[in-house]
């Protein structure tokens, strides 16, 4: 129960958050709505059509990006956890860690991988 | 949670952390520093592995498990990690005049021949299999991009397309294994699993067999090994030379490195229930590669196919599960490492602009137009053939005797046999450069010093090898004396 309540409370607090925002948008936020507003929210592509189309390889390319960094990140989360029994070695790790990532997006910037044209 | 624990040892991985900072170096040079010749980024690839070789060197006689037992540096992942970083250099060496008129010149090769050359490493001093699978996939993600790094040529992509989906499949086979071996001992850690597999009271064995016949399969695709072989010849092919070099001798090294350290070191309790399917996949693996390689007409395919018939040999003395055969798939793979990446160099420095001497007719007459070459390469045929005084001779007796020794004699003779086959393909491609009438003009590149000296290292040392095989034979079987457990 002493270690479960403050995870109830969290969940209490992130529901509730989440209910708050959604509410306060139904709300007090501005209804104009247009054809295009109310289609099927489909990322900028149209969502009547064949399956199969082809799509601009951009796409998987900035896909791609996306999950490396974004699992990369992911190792940020158990060093945090225990990043006062590590000291000052768990965080030149890191920053050694931290520098290759930023190293591969310069990489990616300079190669010009994040231009869309 | 104690640091300390872990046994942290930036030494033990030093050649490891050294070839990445160089891979990142070289991406970073191209990145700031661009200019049209690309050969500057290749002489800091070898400047690189020159210096993780000799943080190599200093490993020599270390022996301890570090990283919370997942890497081991013992004189067995020493003895490969030299092979790995040899075979590294020298194909870089090679690459140097050929990437540029391939149009393949590009920092990110050489940054994916370091970053391979990683994965390899960390293969060969996994203590656990979970770090075995990061090398694996390590090495065979950047592959899979070398394989295709000749974008405008479709055989390039094919090639690379082959090579990931046939790949990623052995990956999950190999994945599978684990997690099955896994669960049947209750460890990642090959000490552990030794361990567990010792025990005489054994409720789980037949999924560890299950197990362990997955990870069979997911090493025999890296060796290629018949019936794991398929992908060999089109993939070879395919891909351009300089990676056929570096793959045919890098990957089936660092195959063999682990598939050795986990079978016939971890799982040695359970050999006599692997040992029959290894004595089937050794003498179907020499004899398709040796017969199919008769028929080619191509020699990156001939070489394919030589590739996988020296696998098989290379399993035959994995089937002796001695010490001396243990041994003797060192000293085997460091001499096939030169014989097969100079055979590949001559290959590579043949042809013109973005147009390779591939077809075996077209050596004809390359005897009296390029008379060094064509003693290089009829070395390279003699060694792999295993002709006296090569070094392939010294390799493939001391893999034949392991097996006689062990008690495998039939083995030994279709091994033998299997290889007096390959006399004959061998043979062609000299009788082809000395005694037949060229149809037309050989194309030949202009010559590259950087290459030239690879050959010569190459020739030199299949040669070295040969006369006095007695040092590298004793640092092989050293390896074996350190190895933990």
């Amino acid at each position: 129960m002493d270690t479960a309540f403050p995870l109830f409370l969290m969940l209490l607090f992130a529901g509730g958050l989440a209910g708050a925002m959604l509410a306060m948008g139904e709300f007090i936020g501005p209804k104009r709505l247009t054809s295009i507003k109310l289609e099927p929210f489909e990322c900028g592509s149209t969502p009547i059509g064949p399956g199969r189309q082809r799509f601009n390889v951009k796409f998987y390319l900035v896909a791609m990006l996306f999950i490396i960094f974004d699992v990369e990140v992911v190792f940020l989360y158990p060093w945090a956890v225990i990043f006062r029994d590590l000291g000052v070695f768990g965080l030149v790790e890191m920053a050694c860690f931290i520098f290759i990532l930023a190293a591969a997006l310069v990489y990616v910037w300079k190669r010009g991988a994040l231009e869309w044209e | 949670m104690n640091v300390a624990a872990i046994n942290i040892s930036l030494g033990g991985i030093g050649p490891l952390l050294i070839l990445s900072a160089t891979a990142l170096v070289v991406l970073a040079i191209d990145c700031f520093w661009p200019s049209e010749r690309r050969s500057h980024l290749a002489y800091v690839t070898v400047a690189g592995c020159l210096v993780a070789l000799g943080a190599t060197w200093r490993l020599w006689g270390a022996q301890e498990a570090v990283f919370g037992r997942m890497i081991i540096v013992d004189n067995y992942s020493t003895f490969f990690t030299g092979i790995f970083i040899v075979g590294t250099t020298i194909t870089t060496l090679l690459s140097i005049g050929y990437t540029s008129r391939m149009g393949i010149d590009r920092a990110e090769y050489y940054a994916l021949l370091l970053f391979a050359t990683v994965g390899m490493i960390m293969m060969a001093q996994g203590l656990n299999l979970i770090t075995i699978f990061l090398g694996l996939e390590t090495l065979s993600i950047s592959l899979y991009i070398l394989a295709g790094i000749q974008r405008q040529r479709a055989a390039s992509i094919e090639a690379s397309l082959k090579y990931f989906l046939l790949g990623a499949f052995s990956s999950a086979f190999f994945l599978y294994g684990v997690a099955l071996t896994y669960g049947a001992t209750g460890s990642l850690d090959l000490e552990h699993i030794t361990r567990a597999v010792g025990e005489t009271t054994f409720a789980s064995k037949p999924l560890l067999l299950i197990g362990v016949g997955l990870m069979l399969i997911g090493f025999g695709f890296k060796v290629a090994t018949v019936p794991f072989h398929v992908w060999t010849p089109d993939v070879y092919e395919g891909a351009p030379t300089s990676v056929t070099a570096f793959m045919s001798v890098g990957a089936k090294a660092a195959g063999f490195g682990a598939f050795v350290r986990v079978f016939s070191i971890s799982l040695q309790p359970l050999s006599p229930d692997w040992t029959h399917l290894l004595w089937l996949l050794a003498v179907a693996t020499m004899v398709v590669g040796n017969v199919m390689a008769i028929a080619q007409t191509n020699i990156k395919r001939l070489l394919a196919y030589s590739s996988i018939a020296h696998a098989g040999y290379v399993v035959v003395a994995m089937v002796a599960a001695s010490a001396l055969g243990t041994s003797s798939v060192l000293f085997y793979l460091l001499v096939y490492t030169f014989m097969n990446l100079g055979a590949f160099g001559v290959v590579l420095v043949l042809g013109r602009q973005d147009e390779e001497v591939l077809a075996i007719d077209d050596f004809a007459g390359l005897g009296r137009r390029a008379p060094a070459l064509a003693a290089a390469m009829a070395l390279f045929m003699f060694a792999l053939a295993g002709i006296p005084p090569t070094a392939g001779f010294v390799g493939k007796f001391y893999i034949f005797s392991a097996a006689v020794q062990g008690g495998f004699v039939g083995l030994a003779v279709i091994g033998v046999l299997a290889s007096l086959v390959s006399v004959y393909y061998y043979f062609r491609v000299v009788v082809v450069m000395y005694f037949m009438e060229p149809a037309g003009e050989i194309p030949l590149a202009p010559r590259s010093a950087p290459a030239t000296v690879a050959l010569v290292i190459a020739a030199a040392a299949t040669l070295a090898l040969g006369l006095f095989p007695s040092p590298f034979i004793t640092a092989a079987s050293r390896s074996l004396v350190a190895v933990l457990f």
